[in-house]
């Protein structure tokens, strides 16, 4: 069903809500109950005035009745239905209709999709908690050491207990070894509670370092104003209560010594001068200040309102296809755990390094939005004779509202998989959950 | 019962445990730690049976295992394993590189004791 459709559905969900009688409502309104339960019912497409006055008797943005659940919304119920459990989860055909379910239930669906989130980082956590137990190697040989010592107490104390003959050295010398294996354990197990304890306060592991970074510059707009001029004090920018680990200080570190590196090749200043003379064209404004295309898509996108050309969105993944960093726009989701849609030019560019990608494409849905989009594989950091190259692609978004959409064939893209309704689509790696109509 | 035990292990007091129990029992043991050179000590004492731990300085225990299974004169060697995880992907591996037998720390005195009767009785 369009969203304009719902329209209808959305009034009467909160005009129930607010315990408000349909001829009451239609009164403040002026219009008949009999016109209002056509509306109510779908069967009246309404706007303009008749919508705005519905809007404010109901309270709301006439926005929040006409275009009902925002995108973000509606990828993450998607995404909550994609990580249920088989079974306890909606079928396909309900799963389809997330839209219809956002506009009823707004409430309802926020609380779903905050409710997925959690669930999604608590996954990860325990992810996390097992690769640490599995993989980590001080753990490994501590746990290895508390094992052989407590073996080797057990066999002594064994021999000691077993009332076979022993004579009076060999007593002694297996008492000496358990009272050094019991020191020694004891010794380990200290060790390793510390080891646990210090790892609780310093690394809490409920958030991913890139996450909480996202969250770090989501808050500040995506724009730190301190690495503008001057030499910023780095360490202290990222004493942030919001960077809860050393790894998320260490990665937040690094984004930021970059955005100064590019603040220095592109002073503020001077880059809003070129981007009002030349637009957003990364390729000219890579000339223009003698920088690579990556350096600009990230330029662009740690703009502050008021320089920006508009909303941008940016991913970086690295030679695996990993999503190292994403700045999503509004239209434009992009997966928070997992691999992303296979056809976005970032992975294009990822297959030619150093040949730049410029590409429109399109999500799905009805409002399929488009976007433009230019992509780039470049090397990261210095290139060595000893070492292989690493190689990074980035790929800037640029909506309607920033850039005219060139009027050429889009390439049909969308979240991931699971979640992405397209039937028929060569590159796709699993099932759908939503239906074809979704 | 008696024969030769080599047992390739690296800690002090579980050596001199498992020594104990088994030369009680009328078994020579002799004592190899370094992984590295594990099959030379295996060559130049000609065991009945080896005891070999998984976790060993400079070579793991399976690839030890893995070179006796490959040699003409240690195919057939019974080889009891000791490893410190007792995880079924370890257990299947110790089968896989051709352990004889496999026990996990801490193991009962006993037990050691009637796997190498066993294993050289078989």
């Amino acid at each position: 069903m369009p969203r304009s459709a719902l329209t209808g559905s959305r009034i009467r969900e909160r005009r129930v809500y607010l315990g408000l009688k349909q001829a009451a409502l239609a009164e403040r309104c002026g219009i008949s109950p009999s016109y209002l339960n056509l509306i109510e019912h779908n069967r009246r497409r309404i706007g303009g005035k008749l919508l705005n006055r519905i809007a404010a008797a109901l309270g709301v943005e006439p926005a929040a009745l006409s275009e009902g659940a925002d995108l973000v919304l509606l990828d993450a119920l998607r995404s909550a239905a994609d990580r249920a459990v088989p079974r306890a989860g909606p079928d396909a055909g309900e799963a389809a209709r997330a839209e219809e379910f956002a506009g009823r239930f707004p409430g309802w669906a926020r609380l779903i999709a905050s409710q997925g989130r959690r669930i999604a980082t608590l996954e990860r956590t325990v992810e996390l908690l097992n690769d640490r137990l599995t993989h980590d190697p001080f753990l490994s040989a501590s746990l290895h050491d508390v094992l052989s010592t407590v073996t080797a107490i057990h066999s002594a104390s064994g021999i000691l207990a077993d009332g076979g003959e022993i004579d009076s050295d060999w007593q002694a010398r297996f008492h000496r070894n358990i009272f050094e294996d019991s020191a020694r354990l004891a010794e380990a197990s200290r060790g390793l509670v510390n080891y646990l304890d210090a790892g609780a306060n310093t690394d809490r592991g409920i958030v991913a370092p890139p996450e909480e970074l996202e969250a770090y510059l989501e808050a500040r707009g995506h724009h730190v104003a301190a690495v503008e001029e001057g030499e910023p004090d780095i360490d202290a920018l990222v004493e942030d209560p919001s960077l809860t680990s050393a790894g998320s200080r260490a990665l937040a570190a690094d984004h930021l010594r970059r955005a100064r590196a590019d603040a220095r090749a592109m002073p503020l200043e001077a880059f809003g001068a070129a981007l009002a003379e030349l637009g957003p064209d990364p390729a000219a404004l890579a000339r223009h200040f003698s920088v690579d295309l990556g350096a600009v898509f990230r330029r662009i996108a740690a703009l502050p309102q008021g320089v920006a050309p508009g909303p941008v969105g940016l991913v970086i993944c690295d030679a695996s296809g990993t999503l190292t960093f994403r700045r999503p726009v509004d239209g434009f989701p992009l997966p928070r755990f997992g691999a992303a849609c296979p056809l976005l030019p970032l992975y294009l560019a990822l297959t030619r390094p150093m040949a730049p990608v410029r590409a429109v494409v399109e999500q799905p849905g009805r409002d399929a939005k488009r976007f433009l989009t230019y992509a780039v594989c470049q090397t990261a950091g210095a290139l060595g004779f000893d070492d292989p190259p690493i190689f990074e692609a980035s790929m800037l978004i640029l909506p309607a509202e920033t850039v005219p959409i060139p009027e050429e064939a889009a390439i049909p893209v969308g979240t991931s998989c699971r979640i992405c309704p397209r039937p028929g689509c060569a590159a796709r790696r699993e099932p759908t959950i939503l239906s074809a109509d979704g | 019962m008696g024969g030769r035990v080599l047992l390739i292990e690296d800690e002090p007091n579980i050596i001199e445990a498992i020594r104990f129990i088994l030369s009680r029992d009328g078994w020579a043991v002799d004592v190899h730690s370094d992984g590295a050179t594990a099959i030379d000590a295996v060559a130049r004492r000609s065991p009945d049976v080896i005891i070999l731990d998984v976790m060993l300085p400079n070579r793991s225990g399976y690839d030890i295992l893995a070179d006796l299974r490959a040699a003409e004169g240690t195919r057939d060697l019974p080889v009891l394993m000791l490893t410190a995880r007792g995880q079924k992907q370890d257990r299947e591996m110790a089968e896989r590189y051709g352990a004889s037998r496999f026990m996990t720390k801490p193991f009962s005195n006993s037990d050691v004791l009637t796997s190498v009767r066993e294993l050289v009785g078989s």
